[in-house]
């Protein structure tokens, strides 16, 4: 029997764990840079901005005098181009996710779609801005609306809720399709009753992160035509004299939120910088819709165990 | 002539039978000219090292087969008694897993509450009586000797009973739309000693109602649930016959090797 030489190897344990020591705090030093840039950037937004953050300043209308200037029509531009984007991109690219992983053959004339699709995703937003100011503006005759920068924006996350669908329903395992198809189920069925059902958590997730994207993109907007400075509201359905349709407010001109922003910021008067509030309302709805995601995932997926 | 033996010990009714199959994956030949019948309301056990095809073979007989491209049926399996047979490409593979269930070899429940598990195959029939489901839902559970476990809790999640009950459950999911065979594909390989021994009874009680045909890695388990029993090997059946005498007196040398454990 041979003396283990525990000195030796004692030895050569402490020395190898030098490199976890070092490793630890060269990771913690990285995961500073990230996080110290996004306080500074908190910070420094908070601190030249929160004095203007107030109901007057959500509830106004831009102005000449940077101390009445407010961004009700810019936050309720986001809001309704958003409402046009989800309404689009969510049918359009869950179908198509769908589509891609359940019913289409796997063949090389998918595999080119699918690598074009993911391709899409990387495409520069103002190239999706031409195609919009091409396409919705000019071919279709929309106009410079809120139904244009939906419809624009859709085309932009559009490739995103793709990937998401279909990474989601590759996340559901083989052995419950064979399952549902072993019990009688058609193709239809086995989506309409599993597939769908079981990867919303997934598709919800990706979605709501690709709005959270697109409700910060500007370039595309400012292609297709969003105005600057607007001082009314898109008409509410079914008010107004004579009294407006249902969808009238998807024709009208719109701003969003990082176009009333870079107009401000833009401008040599320094009080109208102070208006950097609107960036932490920008930022305060990317947050909620990240909440969103991370507690849709988890209620969804509660119930869902393989 | 080994069919002889089979029709003068069990002159029981042929439920289906397989004549001169072959089976295709791409261009892999998987299984050989199988012929073998199936006997109604009677356990026929497939066995066979691995690799031998005896899944292959079962996963013909519901199409699943259909859900994956490249590969190819020939040859016939006939479904009495309206004498269908089940890979004729005119016949619907739905149609075709409407009238055969299945049972898998993991117990795979869907996300769903122990309720709709074993409803599922009669709402896409269009089952949508409240009380036929219960009625049925209940039958379907007793008659997979779950019942009395889960009848309190039939909204819960299938996924949190315990392995053996979950395969249960996939066994009440598979006789609810009431089947005519049932296909097990090595239905205990995922599960404990007493798990397996309460599924192994239930297939015994089974055979009552429905034709059942198993696959199975484990000798002993043909020896105890099946009344026939076929040995594959290399995508050929070697032998198929009454598992009583097969497991005594095996007809092939190949067999025997492979029964008495020497090989496989």
């Amino acid at each position: 029997m041979q003396e283990p030489d525990l000195l030796a190897i004692r030895a050569i344990i402490t020395r190898h764990k030098r490199w976890d020591l070092f490793f630890g705090v060269l990771g913690i030093c990285c995961l500073m840079v990230g996080v110290l840039t996004l306080v500074a950037l908190f910070v420094d937004m908070w601190s030249s901005g929160a004095e203007r953050l107030s109901l007057d300043f959500l509830s106004s209308f831009p102005s000449r005098r940077a101390g009445q200037a407010g961004i009700l029509a810019a936050w309720v531009g986001s809001v309704l181009v958003m409402l046009v984007t989800a309404s689009f991109a969510i049918p359009l690219g869950v179908a198509a996710g769908v589509y891609l992983e359940e019913y289409a053959p796997k063949n090389w004339l998918t595999d080119i779609i699918e690598i074009n699709v993911s391709n899409l995703a990387g495409v520069p937003s103002i190239v999706y801005g031409l195609l919009g100011l091409g396409m919705f503006v000019y071919t279709f005759g929309l106009g410079r609306s809120i139904l244009t920068a939906g419809l624009t924006l859709a085309l932009l996350i559009l490739p995103v809720v793709i990937v998401v669908t279909r990474e989601a329903i590759r996340a559901i395992p083989q052995m419950i399709r064979e399952a549902s198809y072993a019990c009688g189920a058609t193709t239809w069925q086995t989506v309409r009753d599993h597939i769908v059902p079981y990867s919303s958590a997934g598709i919800l997730t990706g979605v709501i992160i690709g709005m959270a994207r697109a409700i910060g993109e500007t370039a595309p907007l400012i292609v297709v035509g969003a105005v600057t400075f607007i001082a009314y509201l898109p008409p509410v359905p079914f008010t107004g004299e004579p009294a407006a349709g249902l969808f009238d407010w998807a024709r009208e001109a719109f701003t969003v939120l990082p176009i009333q922003m870079f107009n401000w910021t833009a401008r040599p008067d320094a009080a109208f910088h102070a208006n950097a509030a609107a960036g932490l309302v920008l930022v305060a709805m990317t947050v909620g819709m990240n909440a969103l995601a991370i507690w849709l995932r988890y209620r969804l997926r509660k119930n869902i165990k393989w | 002539m080994i069919a002889n033996n089979v029709a003068k010990s069990e002159p029981a009714s042929i439920k289906a039978e397989v004549k001169n199959f072959n089976f295709h994956y791409g261009a892999f030949h998987a299984l050989k000219n199988i012929n073998m019948p199936i006997h109604e309301r009677k356990v026929t056990a497939l066995i066979g090292p691995s690799g031998c095809g005896k899944s292959t073979l079962l996963r013909s007989f519901n199409r699943m087969h259909d859900l994956y491209p490249g590969n190819r049926y020939e040859g016939e399996i006939l479904l009495q008694p309206d004498n269908t047979n089940l890979l004729d490409p005119q016949v619907d593979p739905i149609e075709v897993r409407m009238r055969i269930s299945m049972v898998f070899q993991k117990p795979n429940p869907f996300p769903k509450s122990i309720y709709e598990n074993v409803a599922y195959g009669l709402r896409i029939r269009g089952e949508n009586s409240r009380a036929v489901l219960d009625e049925k839902v209940e039958s379907a559970l007793r008659g997979a000797a779950l019942w009395d476990e889960v009848k309190d809790r039939l909204n819960s999640l299938g996924a949190n009973l315990s392995g053996g009950q979950q395969q249960r459950l996939c066994i009440a999911r598979a006789l609810a739309t009431d089947p005519e065979i049932i296909l097990f594909d090595e239905p205990t390989s995922a599960l404990d000693p007493i798990a397996t021994a309460s599924i192994e009874e239930l297939v015994t009680e089974l055979k009552n109602k429905v034709t059942i045909l198993i696959v199975t890695h484990n000798m002993q388990q043909a020896a105890r649930v099946s009344d026939f029993t076929a040995y594959m090997y290399l995508g050929e059946m070697v032998e198929f016959g009454v598992t009583d005498q097969m497991f005594i007196k095996p007809q092939k040398k190949q067999t025997e090797d492979y029964i008495t454990g020497r090989f496989g």
